[in-house]
């Protein structure tokens, strides 16, 4: 995909640093979208907390949790996706997969300990497989994991038929009901924030996580400053499989079911919360602090709009408009910042 | 839908057969069209009951609303932009517009149909408005309002819904009256999709889609009204949206908030299947329509094999990660072509 206006906005970037430079370093914490998530965060909390007493309890808090956790586990390598310059629908396919597999492995009295490596391995695979076409075959993502979201979903669906698994042992089966001991976490959103730091880690503080705005940025610059271009995607591509049969485990112990069906149509919310947190869809731009932020505020609408009797189903409408809002209002800044410019750049001469 | 509307019609008279064949080939539709055609050879020869009347019109009924979704997305999408959408607002337009039989005793069916592809233009304007104005990429556009108007469908309905004994026998009827066991409502699609294709291929204005697929920053230095299309694109795309939610009010009678769930990730996948490269430039109508035909054909002919269902997603899945490689296969070595043609004539 390629952004018809990134020329111009870039040369114009340039021209409002030459022009204002005294005074933006301060102003551009302030003008950061993440920042704005945060202010929005804080007032969902405090009008949560003024709408409904029960908003703030830790039993509520708790069933946040356990709605936003594996969701919130997707949409850590759908932004290093994202920001490099790809996509990837097939993840709710490949969280069904993993739960049809683990079902079906479970069903036949396999050890919990060797499920779990064929659940990795058949996520590694699918990730591996929608890498390979789009890194090696040099076909878009965007149709190789529509392609590949009907084919997970399909497989799924052999593994298992329409049969249900639930019968899943304690230890794993209490995941819904019990948090990590003595806190009021659950164990989704307590592998989330692990697997958030390392995300943020890579992706913020290491060269590979550099090369990964470069190459959202201009894959064709990347590939010239030698940076592997379709090896780190392929390796995003594998991670997304892995993280997202971690969250089909999960999802599957949550619910104590395993059925073909288990997460379906959840790729377009993974998308909307990373796009939400400022995340381009053109690719190198965007943050994990903002997918955090954006992941709490979804979470925190949706539960406001539960606690006050709104239709719950209907909180797509604040999802949407929030979706809308993050592309015009950066869009509107940028625009009034290049007229700044524009005007500054003709009164100086 | 007939094959010979592949073929190109400005062939000149006499040439030699291999280059007919040669030229027939080289027919972007012609590899889809051979995947079906063989597709249903073989389901017919090992089941010939595939070829009766009521498998057909069964085929045909699955598919209409697809293959007219998929027309729609046709249109944004060689423009390189996509409608995540017309899901969402196949549902709006099939309760609201059903629900007017109810409401309004004796309504004209007509109006309904009106209604159906009103509302479903205003939200293709809305769509087209923001895309063209705003200048923000369609997909994350189309994606807000796939929440907005699926949210606005569940405020309005409810927990109600429409059901068969409120719609007329003759609404009911259009999606399975038909002349020689071809439902009515498939051939007047067809007709729509083949004027859709014509528009597309043969106007100014639908080709200059083409040419902002191909290349944005061309189109707009060749003086093409990018806006002006990326809306009008989206515009119809709304409307036949519209259209097909009222189609599907009539064919499935019983109408709650959820129907149309999921369709736009199924209807982007005819369309690809069907020849149409996802960011634009190429592809037709007509490709588009038997990429649905196809997708649905598969559904029927593993249920008359006896195959168990089960196997559908997965078939169709991986027909259409092939559809996908071959088209760039074909995009390479034509480029390759292109390419050997322009050396031969600079030496």
């Amino acid at each position: 995909m390629s952004e018809p206006d990134r020329k111009p906005a870039g040369r114009a970037d340039g021209g409002g640093r030459r022009a204002g430079q005294a005074l933006l370093p301060l102003l551009r914490p302030a003008m950061r979208w993440e920042t704005g998530l945060a202010v929005l965060v804080l007032a969902i909390g405090v009008f949560g907390a003024l709408a409904s007493p029960e908003f703030l309890t830790s039993g509520n808090i708790f069933n946040v949790e356990l709605n936003l956790g594996e969701v919130a586990i997707m949409a850590l390598p759908m932004t290093l996706i994202i920001i490099s310059g790809e996509i990837d629908l097939s993840v709710a396919s490949m969280l069904g997969m993993s739960s049809a597999l683990l079902g079906f492995l479970w069903a036949r009295h396999w050890p919990m300990l060797a499920i779990f490596v064929a659940v990795a391995a058949l996520g590694a695979a699918a990730g591996l497989f929608n890498g390979l076409l789009v890194t090696r075959l040099g076909l878009p993502s965007l149709a190789v994991t529509i392609g590949t979201l009907t084919l997970y979903r399909g497989i799924a669906l052999i593994i298992l038929g329409p049969n249900t698994i639930s019968n899943f042992p304690a230890p794993y089966a209490t995941i819904g009901v019990l948090g990590v001991p003595h806190t009021n976490i659950t164990w989704s959103i307590a592998i989330f924030a692990v697997l958030a730091v390392i995300f943020a880690v890579v992706l913020h503080a290491t060269p590979a996580g550099r090369s990964i705005y470069a190459m959202g940025a201009s894959t064709e610059a990347a590939l010239f400053s030698g940076i592997r271009v379709k090896r780190i995607k392929t390796m995003l591509f594998v991670v997304s499989g892995l993280v997202c049969a971690l969250a089909g485990v999960l999802w599957t112990f949550r619910l104590t079911t395993a059925v073909w069906n288990n997460g379906i149509g959840l790729e377009l919310n993974v998308v909307a919360v990373v796009l939400f947190a400022g995340v381009s869809i053109f690719g190198g731009k965007g943050t994990l602090a903002g997918v955090v932020l954006a992941l709490l505020a979804f979470a925190g609408i949706q539960n406001a709009l539960l606690l006050t009797n709104f239709n719950q189903e209907a909180t797509g409408i604040v999802i949407g408009g929030l979706l809308l809002i993050s592309v015009f209002v950066p869009k509107a800044a940028s625009a009034a910042g290049r007229l700044r410019a524009a005007i500054r750049l003709g009164g100086q001469p | 839908m007939s094959v010979t509307v592949a073929a190109p019609p400005e062939l000149p008279a006499g040439t030699s057969s291999r280059r007919l064949t040669e030229r027939v080939v080289r027919v972007r539709e012609f590899g889809i069209i051979a995947v079906l055609a063989v597709f249903v050879l073989i389901t017919i020869s090992i089941q010939p009951r595939f070829a009766s009347t009521q498998e057909v019109q069964f085929i045909l009924a699955n598919t209409t609303v697809f293959a007219l979704l998929a027309l729609g997305e046709t249109m944004v999408v060689v423009s390189r932009n996509v409608d995540l959408s017309v899901g969402s607002v196949l549902g709006l337009s099939a309760y609201l517009s059903s629900s007017l039989f109810g409401k309004f005793p004796g309504i004209g069916i007509p109006v309904v149909f009106l209604a159906g592809i009103g509302i479903g233009l205003a939200c293709g304007v809305a769509n087209g408005l923001m895309v063209a104005i705003g200048r923000v990429p369609s997909l994350v556009v189309t994606l807000a309002t796939l929440y907005i108007v699926r949210g606005v469908d569940i405020l309005i309905v409810g927990g109600k819904e429409v059901i068969a004994q409120t719609l007329p026998n003759s609404f009911i009827a259009i999606p399975r009256d038909g002349v020689l066991g071809i439902p009515y409502l498939a051939i007047v699609v067809a007709a729509l999709i083949g004027a859709g294709a014509y528009y597309l291929r043969s106007f100014r204005s639908g080709r200059d889609l083409y040419a902002m697929g191909s290349s944005p920053e061309a189109a707009r230095l060749a003086g093409i009204p990018v806006g002006r299309r990326v809306f009008t694109a989206f515009a119809a795309s709304g409307a036949i949206a519209g259209l097909a939610g009222v189609l599907w009010a009539a064919q499935y009678e019983t109408i709650d908030s959820s129907a149309g769930t999921g369709y736009e990730l199924q209807v982007i996948a005819a369309v690809v299947v069907g020849g149409v490269a996802i960011f634009g430039g190429s592809g037709s109508a007509v490709g588009a329509a038997i990429g649905a035909l196809l997708l649905g054909t598969i559904t029927s002919a593993l249920y008359v094999l006896g195959i168990s269902s089960i196997w559908d997603q997965a078939i169709a899945g991986f027909l259409l990660l092939v559809a996908i490689a071959l088209d760039r296969l074909i995009a390479v070595r034509l480029t390759a072509a292109l390419r050997r043609r322009s050396a031969g004539v600079g030496t």
